[in-house]
């Protein structure tokens, strides 16, 4: 990498920012192909059983109403490994809010109308949606990739009993709901047998595959451009119905069809984070050193899917013990399909593991902060492999010393301010470091202006920019000569924008074929390009997926103070701090951005999001963003987001580990530790909201 | 579409340019601006009033434009984030330039609507409306100060997913230590703005 250019790392302002504060950026439902008709879904009614009738007269008969589609009428499919992708196929309902059935109309509102008039018939069945941890379907997953199942080292419920000190808690952790600000929207046209999809997605390379093996299409007949998506965190990472719908739609009517889905609509159909409970068993020598680790975490999927959000992972992988078990249990209830979530399993997962942690600290008498240096190590505890880079201990040291926890008066209560108790806490981070192959092609113009290709998604992380930057470095040009192309599966085929691992798999490609375009340029020897200029492509597959004698995680440390009013139960947040070390940081601007973005979120995981499956009827009760509280502006206070430097020569070309997720990771735990500080009182049941804070302090007086 | 019973002519100014769509009675003023007039800046985050993704300007005062049927606004001048522009009328609003260095966005479905709203939440601080955060001492229709407490607070009707919370505070911070903050196309006088320094307020 040639040292006089130093694109990487920079804070360069992101390309498409013009754009978005201007209103010209376009995101999925926002093109109008000439003709275009609206599609509006019509979710099931009930929480399980079968379609008995559907009778689409009333819906016909409304003006503009050109078709009604259900299961009766629709066109068949390929069978999709993703059974949520079987839309309108078949009469069953595994769960409520399942699409039944599809209204198309010239306008909005007609298609809004019709939907509310097609009138259901149903044979209902009786239906179990309540997660219970000794319900008797529960079953233990197969652990296909090592997040999952169980693993065990040593006799941990022998060591856990005869050990000095120990806790033994549950946590628990409500649904949550991704809510991007963009709801899931698609528009589909077919012409002359050519599928072309403008669809909010985190990766539009699979859902051109998805979509084309569902059609029957060879998949250079679809086209699936996502050029800008209103976040997804996880939700869009894959195909969604109304992306089959829309396509399905438009092949029915012979018109492009637009459907964006209303907000209500989301939590039955984009998946959600399956609540999780927690019962974590730590016990620990009097130095403070760990012996043993029991994490078993209860979790629910649907019936028509196996979903597990792997809550004891990051406890796989944050410290040793001789003795530990980890062990995940899955019930199938008639619920909607959960999913990705940011962070999916360690956020919380590493709620529950670092309130025990902070549990077992006031157990031991120790600083929380000390507790975990003491466990600190340079060994994954459960594959015994090195780990690439861990400086966790960095991170809660600078953290420590940056949110003054020296002067931290370690007895909870202690701080009274009239009404208001205040108090800090703290929590570790960690989030894995994935990458998938991704192809890309860097080309090179004769007027020394170069293109690179790569179907990567841009969600808000700034994919365009960093890209470029990656680009320039291995060209050893400046940032401005480089442009991208990126959002459409017509490039190079690329995966997701997810599992933190966007920019580490698309970049190690731009890298790659950058590399090769600059050795072949040089071999030329300032020779002038041709016209057309010359072209170098990379494929990652068989490096950036190979097997690693590393194991490799990011790490981070989350400080926190809180507020918490004992007349109202409000806990309000007066500071977050984070701390990380994600190996190379690429571009400063975006990455705190992206940090402070997680770190935001997992504020709304500690105090304000929560989700309920009502038991009779078998929907969330909190569908809406007025139900569903995600953080608003008064909610979040100053944040303070840092980086260690860390080179970490076994990652990928950049260095770079991935940023996305661990934000969220920790952050809840470092609050509700917070609050625990500034009460005496130990809540274990997420969101902290002022009903759970005042009766619990109520039982603590 | 001609007019009938069920659909009227609505003639209004949409960033200073005269327009007279034909709009279905229940079309919302969002649903109008995006699916009729091409106007996709206004984001339709929930179409319940829940977001404020749809924020824009009419007559000067921000609404939530899926909560308002544009059947009603008959001779209104709206303001759409397209029409944001500085004083000159030329170049980027201040505050869209300060969104971009402060990097107030990610995903940027919200900011059109925090955008749109910042500029009425300006207008109405230095028209002196106060907010729930606002001190009791403090002088009627006199120009309201806007601490990171008062932004927070006026802006707390746009929600954001990627968390851009703070870089939005900054950025609308930054414009207003500076003056002129420029103008939007309605004719309507909403670039408010006032003279007050530098608060620091965590």
């Amino acid at each position: 990498m040639p040292d006089t250019v130093k694109a990487l790392g920079a804070p360069t302002e992101r390309r498409e920012g013009p754009d978005k504060v201007t209103g010209t950026a376009r995101y999925a439902a926002e093109y109008r192909p000439d003709g275009c008709a609206y599609a509006w879904p019509v979710p099931a009614g009930i929480a399980r059983g079968k379609v008995t009738a559907v009778d689409d007269t009333a819906a016909l008969s409304v003006p503009g109403v050109i078709k009604v589609l259900s299961h009766l009428n629709a066109p068949r499919l390929a069978e999709p490994d993703d059974a949520t992708l079987a839309v309108l196929q078949d009469e069953r309902v595994p769960h409520r809010g399942w699409y039944v059935a599809l209204v198309v109309a010239d306008t909005l509102e007609a298609a809004r109308e019709g939907a509310g008039a097609v009138r259901i018939d149903y044979a209902e069945e009786d239906h179990d949606v309540t997660l219970r941890t000794d319900h008797p379907d529960a079953y233990v997953p197969e652990d296909k990739d090592g997040t999952s199942g169980e693993h065990v080292r040593g006799d941990a419920e022998a060591a856990f009993e005869s050990a000095p000190v120990h806790v033994d808690v549950e946590y628990h952790v409500p649904p949550l709901h991704n809510h991007p600000m963009e709801p899931h929207a698609a528009t589909a046209q077919w012409q002359d047998g050519q599928l072309t999809v403008h669809d909010s997605s985190q990766g539009a390379t699979t859902v051109r595959d998805v979509l084309a093996a569902l059609f029957d299409l060879p998949a250079d007949r679809v086209t699936v451009v996502s050029e800008h998506v209103g976040g997804g965190f996880g939700s869009k990472g894959t195909p969604r119905p109304h992306v089959v719908l829309a396509a399905m739609a438009a092949h029915v009517t012979g018109r492009p069809v637009k459907l964006a889905l209303p907000r209500r609509q989301l939590p039955a159909v984009v998946g959600h984070r399956s609540p999780t409970v927690h019962r974590l068993r730590l016990a620990a020598q009097d130095d403070a050193t760990l012996l043993s680790v029991i994490h078993e975490v209860t979790g629910y999927t649907s019936r028509i899917k196996e979903f597990v959000e792997t809550g004891a992972a990051a406890t796989r992988v944050m410290y040793p013990s001789p003795h530990a078990r980890t062990t995940h249990r899955v019930v199938p209830l008639d619920v909607p399909s959960p999913s990705w979530m940011r962070a999916p399993g360690e956020a919380p997962g590493m709620y529950a593991l670092e309130s025990a942690m902070d549990e077992l600290a006031v157990e031991l008498g120790v600083d929380p902060v000390h507790l975990r240096l003491r466990n600190d190590t340079d060994t994954e505890p459960d594959s015994a492999k090195p780990f690439s880079s861990r400086h966790l201990a960095e991170c809660l040291e600078e953290g420590a010393r940056r949110f003054g926890w020296a002067e931290r008066d370690a007895r909870p209560r202690s701080r009274v301010h009239g009404s208001v108790l205040v108090g800090s806490g703290v929590a570790a981070a960690t989030y894995p470091v994935n990458a998938s192959p991704s192809q890309a092609v860097a080309h090179a113009f004769p007027d020394g202006s170069y293109v690179v290709r790569v179907n990567a998604t841009d969600i808000g992380t700034g994919a365009r920019t960093v890209l470029a930057q990656v680009a320039a470095d291995a060209l050893g040009v400046p940032v401005e000569r480089v442009r991208t192309e990126i959002g459409s599966s017509d490039l190079p085929a690329a995966p997701l924008a997810g599992g933190s691992s966007g920019t580490a798999s698309w970049g190690w490609a731009v890298h790659e074929a950058c590399a090769r375009l600059a050795e072949r340029l040089t071999r030329s020897g300032g020779k002038e390009l041709p016209p057309e200029g010359i072209s170098a492509r990379a494929d990652t597959a068989g490096t950036a997926d190979a097997d690693s004698d590393y194991a490799r995680h990011a790490f981070g440390a989350h400080f926190a103070e809180v507020g918490v009013d004992t007349v109202t139960g409000e806990v309000r947040v007066r500071r977050l701090l984070g701390v990380y070390a994600a190996g190379r940081i690429l571009n400063a601007r975006t990455a705190r951005s992206q940090f402070v973005g997680g770190i935001v979120m997992g504020l709304g995981m500690a105090l304000t999001e929560g989700s309920t499956m009502d038991p009779a009827f078998g929907d969330f009760t909190e569908s809406d963003l007025a139900g569903y509280h995600v953080p608003a502006h008064a909610d979040v206070p100053v944040i303070e987001a840092h980086w260690i430097d860390e080179e970490d020569p076994h990652l990928n070309p950049m260095g770079s580990k991935g940023i996305g997720e661990i934000g969220i990771v920790g952050t809840a735990a470092a609050i509700g530790n917070a609050v625990y500080h500034a009460t005496g009182v130990r809540l274990r049941e997420l969101p902290l909201t002022p009903d759970r804070v005042l009766t619990a302090l109520d039982a603590g007086a | 579409m001609g007019t009938d019973v069920f659909h009227s002519e609505v003639p209004m100014t949409v960033n200073g340019s005269g327009h007279s769509p034909v709009v279905d009675h229940r079309s919302t003023l969002l649903d109008v601006l995006r699916e009729q007039m091409d106007l996709t800046g206004a984001k339709k985050g929930c179409d319940h009033g829940q977001c404020g993704a749809c924020t824009v300007l009419v007559d000067g005062r921000r609404v939530n434009s899926c909560l308002v049927l544009a059947v009603s606004l008959e001779g209104c001048a709206i303001t759409t984030v397209e029409g944001l522009r500085d004083a000159d009328g030329e170049g980027l609003h201040p505050l869209q330039r300060a969104f971009i260095e402060r990097d107030a966005f990610q995903c940027g479905y919200c900011t059109p609507g925090q955008l749109c709203s910042a500029v009425g939440a300006l207008a109405e601080a230095e028209a002196g409306h106060p907010s729930h955060v606002t001190g009791p001492d403090t002088a009627a229709d006199a120009p309201v100060r806007l601490t990171k407490e008062e932004i927070r607070e006026r802006l707390s009707g746009n929600l954001c997913r990627c968390g851009a919370y703070p870089h939005i505070v900054e950025a609308v911070e930054d414009v207003t230590r500076a003056e002129p903050v420029g103008q939007d196309r309605s004719g309507q006088d909403a670039d408010g703005t006032h003279g007050t320094q530098d608060e620091v307020d965590a």
